[in-house]
């Protein structure tokens, strides 16, 4: 059994805008273990990206509210830290990979002071500036961009190279997590290809953790130990990559997203979309999330939380399951 | 079969300051009537310009256009709106922000005076709306309003408002998500078989157009490097390049980590391209040949076309 | 079709763009305010005569000069003996008509500026960005000064020199309003569909433009005001002594500490129109956007 690294318990957030409570999301639990890669798989508006920035204690401080639920890192809950001690722990123990790679990068500092500042930050030991240098050199290196280009700026870089200077900022301090979000989403397939092979073997070199924030279950199925399949600010469905992708037990809502992926070695005319669109998360329907979608509905469905079925890691939340038994 | 459009050597190049961009490099391609023709390839491989450039809503550097037979390089850009479409990637930017839904699917009609009377006008949108699946509630709606799912919808009904005979969907669900694009996929297939539609589909992932496509032209920095049947395409991969699109897609199945082939380099500007195959800088079977001369499309089996030294 | 096509009826009654205007600024308590002040001073050009007749703004009564506030006159008397809140209602008439006229006739050619040369960029961009750059750079008063040298003195003429030196001002940030407008997808979409150019310009670009528009209208028309009054300071406006706002101001500076009185109320009836001016354009661009809604 590997240790647990991160521990969120409970977890609910909720954006407070003028006009309505969005409940972003609602009670979620989840563990990761040391060099485990989590893969949180869901549509916009799920709350995949907001459950990362609540790790963070990033979340906009006006509107997004913590309610209830507890995360605990190595043991200890960073909900209770100080703003202060939030600092220290992103970036040199927690850190995180956005999307965008164009916007991540500040286009007026070259790439290698950017990285240098980020080991500056977390400077603790006061290590001499040139020993901190010969430090962006190997992390460049170590993203397989030649030390040689630590003086360009963002601008000379490809797509693909900045969001490789994007992770080797991520590295710097050699965090236990990585927390990347949609991380080869706005790259060119060729490109996402090499990205994700690169992180493959870092992880593995470095032995991080890492939560995969993606909507695309081919990322997922590359790069990912454990999948968390969020629908609505619930996880709906939990398991070893193995679960998901070979077991033939899963939520309607799973089914659903690998029928609406062309499967390239089968011949089929036509895809089998979920019909209707994600609840509106102001107002989301009783019991389960996914009722009003899902083409196996039952009356208990509607009114009811589904319990949570567990075999093994597998766990699925669905009034089918329960039934069974 | 009948040929809707075809192009012969068109061009279409871009100064910019440090020499000319040539976005589009004499590429020909023919489309049948009814029929879809599934254009792919990476950010900057001109696939966008090309869908422009056949609306004319680019002049085309050189090189014909021929729609139905005529050549339509010489015709007045804005009559040809009525019988060629467009449908956009970005469903948050093509819609007006400040426009109801009405007035977004109104605007080609009111442009294009097709109603004299208001009355017949409100029914078309109406059964516009109905077409494409937006309920009539959202008739008074603000694009902000809605999801995106629901804007492309929009953005169809606009281009299906003057009974277009071609339609260029240029990504047209690349920026939705997983469960909506397929919805919007099957609407435009369903679409294609009840009004006989000929699409120009767009897009960058090749997993999308294998359904929706009867022949596929891969294209690499403004050139065609190969043209078949999608079938044949995908089952037969010939180009380098065309493989290590194929490969580098993520496949939702457990037991292919990383043994796959990846290209490696980047996809660079077709900005003053040197002779030869432009792909040779990445490609792993780049030999010498590759680099003089012009290497041009062959068919190397029936009607599958390939740019490449290795198939003589 | 022969008959007349009946429209069927319809669950979902389309609404009209100017009733949800109206409906949406109504939510807006200031700018309702904004709108009423500002309605008061329309009323008192239009009855200025029938509030009090003209004849008595330009009366001198050498016994009462710099008499303060009184029941008879209301405001009190300026330096000549005249009545000034019968020269705050008469001039009114000059000083706001010329505010808004150099605002409006200045907005409408600036915008119209702005629009071709944000809208086709390149050479067009060039001549208009470079000639409204030239003015620019020459200062104010020496523009308007020129021009009126030109054209010779009067209200018209004085309208016209200020309206001019004012455009290039427009011209700047109407365009790079437009600018960001106009890398839209959804003018390449007006364009797919067969529009023209003109079209594209009046129905996408102008109204997505009209906030930072609404918002420099409203903060100018002050600024002419006072800016018209220079002129006729040097003789070349409005001839005294009929009643202007800025002259009155002008001239009581010089008894501000004895007769303060005389600069407060054309100097309130300025900030009045300005600041209600203020509140309506505000009003009136969130009305305007329909994101903003509700």
């Amino acid at each position: 059994m590997l240790e647990k690294l991160l521990e969120i318990k409970d977890l609910s957030v909720v954006y407070h805008t003028d006009e309505a409570h969005v409940y972003a999301v609602n009670a979620i639990n989840l563990e990761i273990g040391a060099r485990e890669t989590i893969g949180l798989v869901g549509e916009t508006g799920a709350g995949k990206t907001t459950t990362a920035l609540a790790i963070l204690r990033l979340l906009p401080e006006k509107t997004g509210h913590i309610t209830q639920g507890e995360i605990l890192f190595k043991g200890e809950d960073l909900l209770k830290k100080s703003k202060r001690e939030m600092r220290g722990i992103r970036g040199a123990h927690i850190s995180m990979i956005f999307q965008d790679p164009m916007t991540s990068l500040n286009p007026t500092i070259t790439v290698g002071d950017q990285i240098y500042e980020s080991l500056l930050i977390h400077n603790y030991e006061g290590k001499p500036r040139d020993e901190l240098y010969k430090r962006v050199d190997e992390l460049l290196e170590l993203v397989g961009i030649p030390a040689r280009r630590r003086k360009d700026y963002p601008h000379q870089f490809s797509g693909g190279m900045k969001q490789r200077v994007v992770i080797s900022i991520a590295l710097a301090c050699q965090p236990q997590l990585l927390i990347a979000d949609e991380p080869t989403t706005a790259l060119d397939v060729t490109i996402q290809a090499q990205v994700l092979a690169m992180m493959y073997d870092l992880k593995e070199k470095l032995q991080t953790s890492m939560i995969m924030i993606t909507h695309d279950l081919g990322v997922v199925a590359q790069t990912c130990d454990k999948v968390a399949i969020m629908y609505a600010g619930e996880i709906i469905e939990f398991g070893l990559a193995e679960d998901i992708f070979e077991s033939d037990q899963h939520h309607p809502y799973t089914t659903g997203l690998f029928g609406s992926i062309p499967d390239l070695d089968i011949e089929a005319d036509r895809l089998n979309p979920i019909e209707g669109l994600m609840p509106d998360p102001t107002a989301l329907p009783c019991g389960c999330k996914f009722h009003p979608r899902c083409k196996l509905c039952m009356e208990i469905c509607k009114t009811t939380l589904p319990p949570q079925w567990h075999e093994g890691d597998h766990m699925i939340s669905c009034h089918l399951y329960s039934r069974e038994k | 079969m009948e040929i809707l459009l075809k192009t012969i050597n068109l061009k279409k190049y871009f100064k910019v300051h440090k020499g000319l961009l040539h976005a589009v490099d004499g590429v020909d391609i023919e489309i049948q009537k009814g029929k879809t023709l599934g254009v792919v390839g990476e950010s900057g491989c001109g696939k966008s310009t090309l869908g422009r450039v056949i609306l004319r809503l680019l002049e085309a550097t050189s090189g014909e256009i021929y729609f139905e037979g005529r050549n339509i390089m010489k015709e007045n850009p804005r009559g040809l709106k009525k019988d060629m479409q467009i449908i956009f990637q970005d469903p948050y930017s093509s819609l007006d922000p400040r426009l109801s839904v009405f007035e977004l699917i109104s605007e080609p009609l009111v442009v294009n005076r097709v109603f004299d009377h208001k009355g017949e006008m409100e029914n078309r949108i109406i059964e516009l709306m109905e077409t494409v699946g937006l309920a009539e509630r959202f008739i008074n709606a603000y694009p902000h309003e809605m999801d995106g799912g629901r804007r492309q919808r929009v953005g169809i009904a606009r281009a299906l408002a003057l009974n277009p005979k071609f339609i260029v969907c240029d990504e047209p669900v690349s920026a939705l998500d997983v469960s909506i694009q397929a919805q919007v996929l099957n609407l435009l297939m369903d679409l294609q078989d009840q009004m006989g539609f000929t699409y120009m589909f767009i897009t960058h992932n090749l997993s999308v157009v294998k359904h929706i496509s009867d022949e596929i032209v891969v294209m690499y920095l403004g050139q065609c490097v190969e043209h078949a049947s999608s079938r044949e395409l995908f089952k037969n991969p010939l180009h380098p390049y065309t493989q290590a699109l194929l490969a580098a897609i993520p496949k939702a199945k457990l037991g292919i980590k990383h043994d796959q082939k990846i290209i490696y380099g980047e996809v660079t500007n077709p900005v003053n391209p040197k002779q030869g195959c432009r792909f040779a800088a990445r490609c792993e079977y780049c030999q010498q040949d590759c680099l003089a001369g012009s290497i041009s499309l062959k068919e190397v089996e029936p009607d599958h076309f390939v740019s490449c030294v290795l198939y003589k | 079709m022969s008959k007349a096509v009946v429209a069927p009826a319809r669950k979902y009654k389309r609404k009209s763009r100017f009733k949800e205007i109206w409906r949406r600024m109504k939510k807006n308590k200031l700018s309702m305010v904004g709108l009423c002040v500002f309605a008061l001073f329309v009323a008192m050009i239009i009855f200025a005569d029938l509030i009090v007749p003209y004849r008595i703004a330009l009366e001198q009564n050498v016994w009462e000069q710099f008499a303060p506030p009184s029941v008879e006159h209301l405001l009190g008397m300026d330096q000549y003996g005249r009545d000034i809140f019968a020269r705050v209602i008469h001039g009114s008439r000059n000083s706001l008509l010329m505010g808004i006229a150099a605002v409006f006739v200045g907005m409408i050619i600036g915008g119209t500026l702005a629009s071709l040369a944000g809208y086709y960029g390149g050479k067009v961009d060039m001549v208009i960005m470079r000639i409204s750059d030239t003015i620019f750079c020459i200062p104010f008063m020496l523009m308007g000064l020129s021009i009126v040298a030109a054209l010779g003195p009067g209200l018209i003429n004085v309208l016209i020199a200020i309206t001019i030196t004012a455009i290039p001002n427009y011209v700047r940030i109407i365009r790079s309003a437009i600018l960001t407008i106009v890398g839209n997808d959804f003018i390449e979409a007006g364009r797919a569909c067969g529009a023209s150019d003109i079209f594209i310009i009046l129905k996408h670009v102008a109204p997505n433009a009209v906030g930072p528009i609404i918002v420099q209208a409203t903060m100018q028309v002050g600024t002419m005001i006072i800016f018209s009054t220079a002129f006729s300071y040097l003789g070349l406006g409005i001839q005294p002594p009929a009643p202007e706002w800025g002259a009155m101001l002008a001239e009581g500076k010089s008894y501000m500490l004895s007769a303060p009185h005389m600069i407060i109320a054309p100097g309130m009836s300025i900030v009045l129109v300005a600041l209600s001016l203020n509140l309506l354009g505000d009003g009136l661009r969130d009305a305007l956007d329909p994101k903003l809604k509700d």
